[in-house]
C-alpha cells in the first residue's frame, strides 16, 4: 500500500517536473523540488524529496544527506535553502545550492527543515539509491542495506547494473539479498519461488521482515503458494535463531553478571574480609559515578580518554572517603554489627543528601564516549554491544588486579594475616588499625571504580546506590562471605540465572525468584557457595 | 540518648510554637499557598522544578499587586518522596498553616495518600502531572492529562500514515498503577481498532529498572516479522535513561521501532546524550520548544527566577502555570478564596495555554488542552510533529473500560459528583 502511494508520488514528482519544465535543465528540477521542502506538511515533503532524489543531480545526495542530519534550513525571509555553522552570536550561512556565503544571521531568522520517523525512512532509501555506486564500500553496504529493507521495484534495474559491477563480496551479498526481495512480491509464480529460496537461511532481520510479510500476504493461488514457501523458509530460520539466542542470553548474563560483580567487589573486601556490615557501600558507587562526571566536565574536549582518567581519580576519591569514614566512624564500632550497620546506614543518607546539595537533585549526564557505543553484529541474531563487552572486560581486569594486591602484595598479606588473626597479626608487629584502614579505603576505591563503570550504564544521580546495595549484599552473601572467588562466581551465576529465566517470567517475577532460591540457599549453607575455612571461621 | 531526644522535641516544639504565632499574627494579611512537592528521595528529582515553578508564579502574582489587596505567601513542606508522608503535611499546610490552596504531588499513589485528607478538611488541591485517570474529586483540579489527553491519541498518531502506520505494539511499562490502568485502556482501545492479541506485547519492568539487555532484544525481535512496530512506554523515571541507552546501543533506530513515551519529557533528557535517541517519540500538551511569545516570556522568567540558561521547563510546569493562573483568576472574580465559592467560580473559567490556545477548566474537574507529539532532537528538545487541531476535553472515566465507560464526573449541579452513572442515574457514593 505505503509502496504503491510512494511509487505514485515518485511518479507524480516526475510527471510534475517534466511538464513544468520541459526543456530546462536538471539543475532548475532540483530547484524546484528543493523549494517544496519549505511546505509544513510532511507528506508535500516527502514529494519533495523523491523529486530531489529523482532529478539526477550531483548535488542531491549532499542535500539529502543534510536533511537527515537536520543540518538544511530556509531563511525565514524568502524559502532560500541554506547551510548552518553555529556562530558565536547566531549562525553563519551559506547556500546550499552554490555554497555562496550569505553571512551571519539570527537564529530567529532561519528554521529548520523538520522531518519525521517517516521522512527518515523515505530519505534513508532515497540515499541508498543515490549511494549504490558510491566508492567506499561501507557507503554502498548502507545503501544495499537500506533498499533491502524497503524492497522497492523501481530500485530493481539500478541493483541490477550495480551488482554486475560490484566486487566487494559483503555488498554484493546484500545486493543480491535486495534483488531476492524486490523479485519474490511480483511476477511468475516460479520466479518468486526461486527469490524466496534465494532468502531462505539468511541471518538478516530485513530478510526476515520481507519474508514476513510474504508470509502474511493474502491473495490469489500464486501469492498463497509463495506465501508458503515464506513461511515454511522462516520456520527454518527460527530453529537456526535458537541457538544463537541462547548464545545471546548467555552474553546477557555473564555482561549482568559482570555489573554485579563490579558494584559488589568492594564489598567482597569490606564485608567479606573485614566484616564490615558497611551500608555506605552504594554511595561509594554512586560518588564514583560522580567522579566521572565532573573529569568529563574537566576535560570536555577530550572525551573520549576522559574514563581513563577517571577510573585512578574515583579510586582515589572514594579510597580516600572510605578511610576517613574508616577512621572517623567505624574504627570505633567494631565488634558491635548492629551499631555499625545503623551508622553507615546514617553516612549513606548523609553523602546521598550532600550529593543532592552539591550538584542538585537532578541526574547528571555523563557522556559515552564514541568507541563504547554501538555493537558488533555476528548476525541477525546475535549481536554484541561494545559497552557490555568492555565492561565485562574491565570487570575482570579489576578482579584480577584485586587478586594479585591480596596474594601477591605486602599489603595483601598483611590483610590476610588480620583477617585470620587479629591478635596474633597485631602480636607479629602489624599494625592492624592501619591495615584496617587500608583495607577498607581499598574495597571503598574498588567501588568508586565500578562507579565509573555504571555511569556508563545507568543515571548518575543521589540514588544510584541504593539501587545496587542490595545486589551487592547477595552477590557476597550468596558467594560466600570472605572469599574474592565466592564473589565472582556468584555474580555470575545470578547474573545468567537472571537473564534465563527473564524471557519466561518478565523482570519483575524473575528478580523476586532469584531472591527466593538466594533465601532458600543460605537456609542450606549459611556459608554461601564458597566457605572460608580454618580458624577465622570460628571466631 | 534520651536527654538529646528531650532536648529536641523541646526545640522543635518550640520552633513550631513560634511558627504558629508568626503565621497567626500574619493570617490576616497574605493569602497562604502551599506547596506539597518532595524535596528529597526519590521523586525529589522531578518535584523540586515544580516547587520552584510555583515559588515564581507566587513571586510573580506579588509583584503584580498580590491578590484581592493582599500579598501570597508560599508555604513550602517536603514530604520526602514518602506517600503516607504526603498526606500528614497535607494535614500540617490544612490544619497548621491553614493555606488557601495547595499545588503538589506527582505520582498516583502520594495523590491518592493525600485526596481523604483534602476531602475531609474542604481543602483544594491542583495536580499537575498526567495521570491514569479513574477519578474526579471535589476538592482535586486535575490540570495534567488524562489518558485521553495523551495516550489515546499517542497511539492514534502510531496507527496513522503521518505515524508510520504501526500495526503492531509493545507496551513496555514499569511495574505500577498508571502503568498498568493505562496499558489496560490501550489494550482494549487497540483490539477495538481491529489490531490481534498477538500483535500486541505488554512488558513490565520494577522501578529503576537498569538491565535492558533482554527487553530490547525482545523488543528488537518482535519487530523483525514484517509489521511496523513501535513501542508506547510508560516506563517512568530513572529507568529511562538506562532503557534508551540500551536501545542506541543494540541500534534500534526511531525510523525501524520508534518509541512513544508519556513520562519522558525536557527534564529527563536533560541527563541524557539524545545523539542516538533523535526520532523517538514523546506525547504531551505542552514542549518548551513551542513557539509562542507566551512561551518565550514564561522560559525567560524561568530562566531568571532559577538563574541558570541551561534549565529546561516540561509539560508539568505549564499544567501548574495554567493552573495557578486559573485559581488567581477566580479567586480575582470572586473576592474571595472561600474553598467552596472559588470551585464554583472554576468551572468555565479560561487561560492561555502557553503553546497558543486556551485551556478551559471543565466541570469534571479536568482541562481542555491540546495534544502534542514531538520528536527527540539531539540538542534535548522535542520538534513538535502533529498535534490535535484543537484541544481535547479531558475525560475522568475512559470510555474505554467496560467498568467505567458509563461514568461521568460533573461537579455542578444536577448531577453534582465525580462518578455519575449514566445507565443508572446515580452516583455510586464514593467520594471520588
Amino acid at each position: 500500500m505505503v509502496l504503491i502511494r510512494r511509487l505514485a508520488k515518485l511518479f507524480s514528482a516526475v510527471l510534475l517536473l517534466a511538464t513544468l519544465a520541459p526543456a530546462a535543465s536538471a539543475q532548475t528540477g532540483l530547484e524546484d523540488a528543493l523549494a517544496g521542502l519549505t511546505a509544513r506538511s510532511f507528506s508535500d515533503k516527502e514529494t519533495a524529496i523523491l523529486a530531489i532524489a529523482a532529478s539526477g543531480d550531483p548535488r542531491a545526495e549532499t542535500l539529502l544527506q543534510a536533511l537527515q542530519e537536520g543540518d538544511l534550513y530556509f531563511r525565514r525571509s524568502d524559502d532560500r535553502m541554506v547551510f548552518v555553522r553555529d556562530a558565536e552570536k547566531g549562525y553563519d550561512i551559506s547556500d546550499a545550492l552554490t555554497g555562496e556565503e550569505l553571512g551571519n544571521v539570527g537564529k530567529r531568522k532561519v528554521r529548520k527543515v523538520s522531518i519525521n520517523n517517516k521522512l527518515r525512512g523515505v530519505l534513508k532509501s532515497a540515499l541508498g539509491g543515490l549511494r549504490l555506486f558510491a566508492p567506499d564500500d561501507g557507503a554502498r553496504a548502507e545503501a544495499a542495506r537500506a533498499l533491502l529493507s524497503d524492497p522497492d521495484p523501481a530500485m530493481l534495474s539500478g541493483i541490477e547494473r550495480a551488482l554486475a559491477a560490484e566486487e566487494a563480496a559483503r555488498v554484493a551479498e546484500l545486493l543480491t539479498l535486495a534483488r531476492a526481495a524486490i523479485l519474490a512480491q511480483s511476477g511468475p509464480v516460479e520466479d518468486r519461488l526461486a527469490a524466496v529460496a534465494a532468502l531462505d537461511g539468511s541471518m538478516n532481520p530485513d530478510v526476515w521482515a520481507v519474508l514476513g510479510r510474504l508470509a502474511n500476504a493474502e491473495g490469489d493461488g500464486d501469492t498463497q503458494t509463495v506465501a508458503q514457501a515464506a513461511s515454511e523458509a522462516l520456520a527454518r530460520i527460527d530453529s537456526q535463531k535458537q541457538l544463537y539466542q541462547i548464545l545471546e542470553t548467555i552474553f546477557f548474563g555473564l555482561s549482568l553478571g559482570a555489573v554485579l560483580l563490579l558494584a559488589a567487589v568492594g564489598l567482597a573486601i569490606t564485608f567479606g574480609v573485614m566484616g564490615v556490615i558497611n551500608m555506605a557501600h552504594g554511595e561509594m558507587l554512586m560518588i564514583g559515578a560522580y567522579t566521572t562526571f565532573v573529569v568529563q566536565q574537566l576535560m570536555p574536549n577530550a572525551i573520549e580518554y576522559s574514563l581513563f582518567v577517571a577510573i585512578p581519580a574515583a579510586f582515589i576519591v572514594t579510597g580516600l572517603i572510605g578511610i576517613g569514614i574508616e577512621r572517623s566512624v567505624i574504627r570505633v564500632l567494631y565488634g558491635r554489627p548492629l551499631e555499625t550497620l545503623l551508622a553507615t546506614f546514617g553516612i549513606s543518607l548523609a553523602l546521598q543528601q550532600a550529593v543532592r546539595t552539591i550538584f542538585s537533585p537532578l541526574n547528571q549526564p555523563v557522556i559515552t564516549p564514541d568507541w563504547l557505543s554501538g555493537f558488533y553484529e555476528v548476525n541477525g541474531a546475535l549481536s554484541i554491544t561494545y559497552n557490555r563487552l568492555y565492561i565485562i572486560i574491565f570487570c575482570l581486569l579489576v578482579f584480577a588486579a584485586l587478586l594479585a594486591i591480596l596474594k601477591r602484595t605486602h599489603l595483601g598479606l598483611q590483610m590476610r594475616a588480620v583477617t585470620q588473626n587479629r591478635k596474633m597479626a597485631s602480636a607479629m608487629g602489624i599494625r592492624t588499625g592501619w591495615v584496617d584502614a587500608m583495607t577498607f579505603g581499598l574495597g571503598s576505591g574498588v567501588a568508586g571504580i565500578g562507579g565509573v563503570a555504571l555511569s556508563q550504564l545507568t543515571n548518575v544521580g543521589p540514588n544510584l546506590g541504593q539501587a545496587y546495595i542490595i545486589d551487592s549484599f547477595m552477590v557476597v552473601v550468596f558467594g560466600g562471605v570472605g572469599n574474592l572467588w565466592g564473589a565472582f562466581v556468584g555474580a555470575m551465576t545470578l547474573g545468567v540465572a537472571n537473564k534465563f529465566m527473564e524471557p519466561f517470567t518478565g523482570a519483575v517475577v524473575a528478580k523476586i525468584l532469584v531472591l527466593v532460591f538466594i533465601i532458600l540457599f543460605i537456609q542450606r549453607r549459611p556459608r554461601g557457595l564458597f566457605a572460608l575455612k580454618g580458624r577465622a571461621v570460628e571466631s | 540518648m534520651k536527654h538529646y531526644g528531650l532536648k529536641a522535641a523541646t526545640v522543635a516544639a518550640g520552633m513550631a510554637a513560634g511558627m504558629a504565632v508568626g503565621t497567626a499574627a500574619q493570617a490576616d494579611e497574605t493569602i497562604k499557598v502551599g506547596v506539597l512537592h518532595s524535596l528529597s528521595g526519590t521523586m525529589a528529582i522531578s518535584e523540586t522544578t515544580l516547587k520552584d515553578t510555583v515559588l515564581m508564579l507566587v513571586e510573580e502574582q506579588n509583584a503584580n499587586g498580590g491578590l484581592l489587596g493582599k500579598q501570597l505567601e508560599a508555604v513550602v513542606v517536603d514530604p520526602a518522596s514518602d506517600w503516607p508522608l504526603f498526606a500528614e503535611k497535607a494535614r500540617e499546610l490544612l490544619e497548621v498553616h491553614e493555606v488557601d490552596v495547595i499545588f503538589g504531588n506527582w505520582t498516583s499513589v502520594s495523590r491518592k495518600s493525600v485526596l481523604p485528607v483534602v476531602e475531609e478538611l474542604n481543602g483544594m488541591l491542583f495536580y499537575p502531572v498526567q495521570y491514569e485517570g479513574e477519578e474526579s474529586s471535589k476538592n482535586v483540579f486535575y490540570t495534567g492529562a488524562a489518558p485521553n489527553q495523551q495516550a489515546i491519541p499517542a497511539v492514534d498518531y502510531l496507527l496513522s500514515e503521518e505515524g508510520g502506520g504501526v500495526t503492531r505494539f509493545v507496551l513496555a511499562g514499569t511495574d505500577y498503577v498508571y502503568p498498568r490502568t493505562t496499558n489496560k485502556i490501550l489494550e482494549q482501545y487497540l483490539l477495538d481498532k481491529g489490531i490481534p492479541q498477538e500483535d500486541i506485547l505488554i512488558n513490565y519492568t520494577p522501578f529503576g529498572h537498569s538491565d535492558w539487555q533482554t527487553i530490547v532484544s525482545d523488543i528488537k525481535a518482535f519487530g523483525s516479522t514484517g509489521k511496523k512496530t513501535a513501542v508506547v512506554s510508560t516506563i517512568n523515571g530513572d529507568a529511562n535513561v538506562p532503557f534508551y541507552k540500551e536501545l542506541g546501543n543494540q541500534g534500534i533506530g526511531a525510523e525501524d521501532i520508534p518509541v512513544i513515551a508519556f513520562s519522558v519529557g525536557e527534564e529527563e533528557l536533560s541527563g541524557l546524550d539524545t545523539g542516538p535517541l533523535v526520532g523517538h517519540l514523546a506525547a504531551w500538551n505542552y514542549f518548551m520548544s513551542a513557539e509562542s511569545d507566551a512561551n518565550d516570556e514564561f522560559i525567560e522568567k524561568w530562566h531568571a527566577f532559577i538563574g541558570d540558561e541551561d534549565r529546561v521547563t516540561n509539560d508539568p510546569m505549564e499544567a501548574h502555570y495554567i493552573g495557578f493562573n486559573m485559581w488567581a483568576k477566580a479567586v480575582e472574580s470572586v473576592g474571595t478564596t472561600d474553598v467552596d465559592t472559588v470551585r464554583q467560580a472554576m468551572y468555565g473559567i479560561t487561560y492561555p495555554n502557553l503553546t497558543g490556545g486556551i485551556a478551559v477548566m471543565n466541570t469534571n474537574h479536568h482541562l481542555t488542552k491540546p495534544v502534542l507529539i514531538g520528536e527527540i532532537q539531539d540538542d534535548g528538545q522535542f520538534e513538535i510533529v502533529w498535534s490535535t487541531p484543537k484541544g481535547v476535553i479531558g475525560d475522568a472515566w475512559t470510555d474505554f473500560l467496560p467498568e467505567s465507560k458509563n461514568l461521568v464526573a460533573d461537579w455542578t449541579a444536577p448531577i453534582s459528583c465525580g462518578n455519575f452513572n449514566i445507565t443508572t442515574g446515580a452516583c455510586s457514593g464514593q467520594n471520588y
